[in-house]
């Protein structure tokens, strides 16, 4: 087991890795062959989701042609065959995130799910009146909504945590916020909108002095570092299979077995149940307790399967790629007279959000798409991130480990494209 | 000059460049009677249209906001071209200018200034940027209390 912290990427050193090539790593993506236009595609849009390599679009593919059935309850070959493809799964990313037992890893259709089931189990149990909940000001819709809908409920107070003009959060005002009405921290690992790299297990260790628990949204982390959930001690970490290269409508929550135990079941149907009459109904245990129903059962094994493509690629050789585009396309945008980084943080991801003065995200985005670059531009589903900034919207090249340098002179003259547009 | 480019420069025609860079009557009315917002949830584009409304013509008209270069246009080439028209009149040139932007056909020759929003078309995704303000002008002929919204 690993118990070296992984909050940050190692540091970059030039040729990480002479295994890594980046030209041969493309050709596991079918879809970055193709032209947009005309041109080339040049996919910088892997923070809202990633393209699919050729082994998960595969294993999809396989698992319809020779083992669809349904799970967990037929005693037929196929159905075993499934059984035991979906629980594979789940062990392949409890040994992705480093969690002490597969039981822990709970199967979901999105970090979003996560979030929502931990706030409508965990959070209506222990949130009364009166009580606080914390987030931050960097928190994507989806750790922020779910919270204020319990809130509102049960008439408890959001809380949250302030960041300053780099897009760094203000770990002395946090530890103010924490007071004996705190019932729960929920904290993005890495912002989708400003590219920051939370202290994470820092949040983590001043809630846990005063024995809060602590959610991390790790949607934006977990495609970028090796996650460990023990080294961080989080109880809950919520990820999804579609940014981690893998397919979209299925996620993770990760909590820690005596508290998921501890907790009510979240819907309640087929496969979460022990027994049911019609005067009682007894629960099963975790992880199914929290799975009712037939789940997305192609899209966890094809979840496994890209976790296992990760973990092959390396994370050296992952950090090394990102943190060269990362430090290559900041050098290069920031030279853009008009052009202002949004997001500035010391420690931060392969995201760059940015606007171009006197021009609207949205114009930068067409504009920039009609070069064949795909690029997100708007709020980010963080209204709040761009409040904080004062600007409408950003228009945000996220990098993977497939995108090259080659591609970042093609955003760099797509954007002057945009300046000459509008001069 | 490969056709793409060609599209992109029918959709940032100079005079919507000119109407984003200058927008015309953009203020608040003081004396209007008829106001509604609009917002845009996908970009979060946000516009608020004031009409003065006097015998079923539009006496006078502005608006205000924030949004991208064709939310802006459409809405500063809107109040240039509706003041003085009457209900009749201005639903006529929403229909024609919505059948324009959808590539529904519309009489770009009976239009206009709003013609140079042909290119619209071309950019499915751009539609509601352009639709924006007129939807937000219907909602204040018909004193929406709801915030318009191209959803």
């Amino acid at each position: 087991m690993k118990t070296d912290q992984q909050i940050a990427p190692p540091d970059y050193s030039p040729g990480a890795d002479l295994e890594f090539d980046v030209e041969k790593i493309r050709e596991d993506f079918p879809i970055l062959k193709q032209k947009i236009y005309g041109k080339p595609l040049v996919y910088l849009d892997n923070a809202a989701t990633a393209q699919k390599p050729q082994v998960v679009i595969d294993a999809i593919r396989h698992y319809y042609m020779t083992d669809n059935a349904n799970i967990h309850r037929g005693v037929h070959g196929l159905s075993q065959r499934a059984t035991e493809a979906y629980e594979q799964a789940r062990v392949k990313v409890q040994r992705f995130i480093h969690a002490a037992d597969s039981r822990e890893i709970i199967f979901v259709r999105s970090a979003t799910e996560a979030i929502n089931l931990v706030a409508q189990t965990y959070g209506r149990r222990h949130v009364q009146a009166g009580d606080e909940v914390i987030v931050s000001a960097m928190e994507h819709h989806s750790n922020i909504v779910p919270w204020q809908m319990l809130c509102e409920e049960k008439g408890a107070t959001l809380r949250v945590i302030p960041m300053n003009d780099e897009g760094e959060l203000l770990l002395d005002e946090y530890e103010n916020l924490l007071n004996p009405r705190t019932r729960l921290v929920a904290a993005v690992h890495i912002s989708n909108a400003l590219g920051t790299i939370n202290p994470i297990q820092e949040i983590i260790e001043r809630a846990h002095q005063q024995d809060i628990p602590v959610l991390v949204d790790g949607a934006q982390a977990a495609p970028h570092f090796e996650v460990d959930v023990q080294a961080l001690d989080c109880d809950f970490y919520a990820l999804t299979g579609h940014k981690l290269y893998g397919p979209t409508g299925v996620g993770i929550l990760y909590g820690k077995a005596d508290l998921l135990d501890s907790m009510p079941p979240y819907q309640g149907g087929g496969e979460m149940i022990r027994s049911v009459s019609f005067e009682k109904t007894t629960y099963n245990v975790i992880p199914n307790k929290f799975e009712a129903g037939t789940p997305n059962i192609v899209g966890g094994i094809g979840m496994g399967t890209a976790v296992d493509y990760v973990s092959e690629i390396g994370w050296k050789n992952i950090a090394a790629q990102e943190k060269d585009l990362l430090l290559y396309a900041t050098q290069q945008l920031s030279a853009i007279a008009g052009l202002r980084i949004i997001g500035t943080a010391k420690e931060k991801a392969s995201i760059l959000s940015f606007v171009v003065e006197g021009v609207h995200a949205h114009d930068v985005g067409t504009i920039l798409d009609q070069e064949g670059i795909a690029v997100r531009t708007g709020h980010h589903c963080a209204q709040p991130v761009m409040d904080r900034f004062q600007i409408p919207a950003t228009a945000r090249a996220s990098f993977a480990f497939y995108n090259t340098r080659e591609e970042v002179d093609v955003l760099v003259k797509g954007v002057q494209r945009v300046i000459e547009v509008f001069k | 000059m490969s056709d793409e480019v060609s599209h992109l420069n029918d959709l940032y025609e100079e005079v919507i460049l000119d109407h984003c860079k200058n927008p015309r009557n953009f203020k608040v009315l003081p004396e209007a009677n008829r106001k509604a917002e609009g917002y845009n949830p996908l970009c979060g584009d946000k516009v608020t249209v004031y009409l003065k409304l006097e015998d079923g013509v539009v006496q006078d008209i502005s608006f205000e906001g924030i949004g991208c270069a064709i939310s802006t246009a459409s809405a500063s080439l809107m109040t240039e071209t509706l003041k003085g028209k009457d209900l009749t009149e201005v639903e006529t040139l929403f229909q024609r200018f919505h059948a324009l932007v959808t590539g529904k056909g519309g009489e770009a020759s009976q239009m206009g200034k709003l013609a140079v929003f042909h290119g619209v078309s071309e950019f499915p995704v751009r539609v509601k940027c352009a639709t924006l303000v007129w939807h937000t002008l219907q909602a204040a002929l018909q004193q929406t209390q709801e915030p318009a919204t191209t959803e």
